[in-house]
């Protein structure tokens, strides 16, 4: 019986077809709901929009420039474009740059829209080069791999506002100097990080990456595709967090959390993310 | 007070609230993922008040952090109560329609004058204004606690103390309002829920009372043992006592875990039988004659557990167990023909299905409907029901929907049962820590970076006793000694000193805890021993952190 909520439909055209969504709900909100896929890296469901990454664009009656779509509230009677030569050239050129210089092997889905829009990274930079800094691995919960960090701020925002309110990482540097870091670059046990894992969870490129799944990526033996993921509840206090839990060889490999559950919301703490080894 | 043991809110309205009292309860650590809900509060706009001897990493989200000495939340509770009355901030609709006992409520909190709580609890008493105020005129308002209002000798007290300002104020029943105790493991809720308490069956339905116990005798064909059982603290003093002689241990390690725990071993020691059912090698397992391999609730087997929310949720088998350890289901099971009983399919569905037939508040709760909803709240009572997201509406009906009112507690202030003496002159509080998890048991298997083993004390404390960061000390209370390295933390309060009891192998802390227990709620007051440090002569090498 909570208090009623009242939604007012808004009613927008996406590539020629009407679509009614809720008052404050997205452009991409709308094109979801009408089943047209959008790429997006700096989005995520459980994040505020930054707005950096510029992938999500779409053609929009009437704006000189296009728009992004993960964060343009969609407005009644707007309509909206997809798959017009202008978006499709805008989000190769964006997924280019985004891969130029950096190692997107473990990106799936920005894999996956760089084949759709034919973006070829290595044309700017022959040979794929990146920074080729070493792997941070600093403790036995999660590595940091710069080479592969598109810089999109996901686990900035994780780490801050939209969840864990622990701020102990920003971008600092400007340019292409930029880069995610912790206070004056220290290590990360002498960070204030609290080793929630939420930054590992939203990373879309596998710069955070479990020290499990790296360890057996090393090893070779990661196979995602003989893995089981089962739902649960976490055993560490009664908060009753869901555990998507990820199984290969009846070994756990790797814990996340749903982002569609109203108790976690894709999150965890260090118990629920790392405290499963004793199974 | 209200008729079932539950959480009145849901996260959701945390987020939504107008002011929240945090009162004894570290939720950033201990409750981690509840605590964003908080923040989304926080962010909201609401105002926070955080209860606790300690300045805590929840305190420092607070607008006003109230550190009060430890075990004085009555006294501050009452001095709330009173101010709210003298204010004219007091719910006098409510309280006439919905409640019962408020003018002996109001003689008896009398006394908690704003300057008196200032003496007792060590507080400015603009502080005890400036709250009273804030929580009477909030339009919603959440009181949360945990461990810090129960785990002391008048736990049960201490929490009706509180409850007594919800009904003062009308802030219970409604949404946005309420009074949630933080469940401290993943289905302590869940297990009360089920009965397993000494004087409940499933649904809170009570032993003692010829109805309640009926429905299940005639569920069960045959007469049920009317008398309540014994609480763990009970069962200690009958071993005591040589009226218990057998112990039957499933997942609760006693042997690290009980205050005063050297009595607690030596009460185990000399059991005819100990049998320990449990997936890891506990201390309590090594002491056992038999140990039964189990598989790990939560990732092994199939099931529910209950969140702080009255959440029902389901537990799935991810992984199979490992070597010879069997589905609790089974071994219980097993366990009853081996006493000449059959209780059914092995089967979690159809025990699910058995308890929906005899608790009304998880009567809708459908196996199915559980897989598909992410849980259901309770009360729950058929299949068309939504679940319930927040309790006691009824305080709010014209009719109270048939129910007596509820009634305010009158309720003294007395302080921790251990008084600070020349020989033990500080106060030895026990907590948690983010990264850990009661004993360990679990969470000291895998290689946390934040892991720390120790004493936190304040500078002041350590120079009068020429202790530096890092030294060895040895900590003693009444019933023993234990050493440990001190951690300097400059925002503890002087006189007060902090452990944690996570480390069991390295720290024996419940050793000097102590034993003095709630006579309503079997809890023993972990929160507050008076101890004495000393720095240890020889200081050994080894580390302050482990792990």
């Amino acid at each position: 019986m909570s208090p009623a909520v009242t939604e007012t439909a808004v009613t927008i055209r996406v590539d020629g077809q009407e679509v009614a969504v809720p008052e404050g709900a997205t452009i991409l909100d709308a094109c979801d709901a009408a089943g047209i896929d959008t790429p997006t890296i700096c989005y995520g469901p459980t994040l505020t929009p930054v707005n950096v990454c510029r992938v999500c664009v779409v053609e929009l009656d009437g704006s000189r420039a296009l728009v992004p779509s993960c964060s343009r509230p969609a407005e009644e009677g707007m309509v909206v474009h997809t798959d017009s030569e202008r978006v499709r050239h805008s989000r190769k050129m964006v997924i280019e740059f985004l891969a130029t210089g950096v190692d997107v092997s473990q990106a799936n889905e920005l894999g996956q829209w760089a084949e759709h829009y034919g973006a070829d990274p290595h044309r700017h930079v022959p040979g794929g080069e990146t920074m080729n800094e070493p792997v941070r691995v600093q403790d036995n919960l999660y590595i940091r791999d710069y080479d592969k960090c598109v810089l999109c701020y996901r686990c900035v925002e994780a780490c801050g506002d939209d969840a864990q309110h622990t701020y102990a990482i920003s971008v600092a540097g400007r340019g292409f100097g930029a880069r995610i870091s912790t206070e004056f670059d220290v290590t990360l046990p002498d960070s204030a990080c609290v080793y929630c894992g939420n930054c590992v969870a939203v990373c879309p490129t596998n710069a955070l990456q479990f020290k499990t799944e790296f360890d057996l990526r090393e090893e070779g033996d990661w196979r995602p595709e003989d893995q089981t993921v089962t739902q649960t509840v976490c055993s560490y206090c009664g908060v009753g967090c869901n555990l998507e839990l990820h199984v290969q060889d009846n070994q756990i490999v790797k814990c996340t959390s749903p982002d569609d559950h109203d108790v976690t919301r894709g999150n965890l703490c260090i118990k629920g993310r790392f405290g499963w080894n004793y199974v | 007070m209200f008729g079932a043991g539950g959480g009145t809110s849901s996260y959701q309205e945390i987020e939504e609230a107008d002011l929240i009292l945090l009162w004894g309860s570290n939720a950033r650590e201990a409750h981690p993922i509840f605590f964003h809900h908080l923040l989304k509060g926080i962010d909201n706009g609401a105002r926070m008040y955080c209860v606790d001897p300690r300045y805590t990493s929840s305190a420092q989200f607070s607008d006003v952090w109230v550190g009060i000495d430890v075990g004085t939340d009555i006294a501050l509770a009452n001095g709330i109560g009173r101010e709210i009355i003298y204010a004219g901030l007091a719910n006098q609709d409510f309280i006439d329609h919905s409640t019962q006992g408020f003018e002996a409520y109001a003689a008896s909190v009398e006394p908690f004058t704003p300057d008196a709580v200032a003496d007792i609890c060590g507080i400015p008493a603009e502080v005890v204004v400036e709250m009273a105020h804030a929580y009477a005129t909030a339009d919603t308002a959440q009181i949360l606690w945990t461990l810090g209002i129960t785990e002391h000798h008048n736990a049960v007290d201490n929490v009706l103390s509180l409850c007594n300002l919800a009904l003062l104020t009308g802030h219970v029943g409604r949404w946005g309002s309420g009074l949630v105790p933080l469940r401290g493991q993943n289905n302590v809720q869940g297990g009360g829920d089920m009965g397993a308490i000494p004087n409940k069956f499933p649904g809170f339905a009570s032993v003692d009372d010829p109805d309640h116990r009926g429905r299940f005798e005639a569920a069960y064909g045959r007469e049920l043992n009317p008398v309540p059982g014994w609480h763990l603290t009970l069962m200690f003093e009958a071993m005591e006592r040589g009226d218990l002689r057998a112990l039957y241990v499933i997942g609760e390690n006693p042997a690290d875990s009980e205050a005063d725990v050297a009595h607690a071993r030596a009460q185990m020691e000399g059991l005819d039988i100990l049998v320990v059912q449990d997936i890891l090698m506990t201390r309590t397992a090594e002491m056992a004659d038999v140990v039964l391999p189990a598989s790990v609730a939560w990732a092994e087997s199939d099931g529910t557990v209950t969140s702080s929310e009255r959440r029902v949720q389901r537990v799935r088998p991810a992984v199979s167990p490992p070597g010879q350890a069997r589905h609790d289901i089974d071994i219980l099971c097993d366990m009853a023909v081996a006493m000449g009983a059959e209780l059914g399919p092995r089967d979690p569905e159809a025990a699910w299905d058995e308890l929906r037939s005899l608790s009304a508040m998880h009567g809708g709760m459908a196996w199915e409907r559980l897989e598909a909803a992410g849980g259901l709240q309770w009360p729950c009572p058929d299949e068309d029901h939504p679940g319930s997201v927040f309790l006691h509406g009824w305080l709010w009906a014209d009719d109270l929907e048939g129910r007596d009112p509820a009634p305010f507690s009158v309720l003294e202030h007395e302080g921790p049962t251990e008084e600070l003496s020349e020989e033990f002159p500080l106060r030895l509080t026990t907590g948690r820590a983010l990264d850990s998890y009661n004993t360990g048991v679990q969470s000291g298997n895998y290689d946390s970076p934040l892991r720390f083993a120790g004493l936190d004390l304040n500078p002041t404390d350590a120079a009068d006793l020429g202790i530096a960061d890092g030294d060895r000390v040895r900590v003693s209370s009444p019933r023993g000694s234990v050493e440990m390295n001190v951690r300097l933390v400059s925002s503890l309060p002087t006189g007060l000193a902090f452990t944690t009891l996570h480390h069991p192998e390295l720290i024996d802390v419940n050793v000097l805890t102590n034993p003095d227990w709630d006579p309503k709620s079997g809890t023993a007051e972990f929160k507050a021993a008076a101890v004495r440090v000393e720095l240890v002569d020889a200081p050994e090498t080894a580390g302050a952190t482990v792990g």
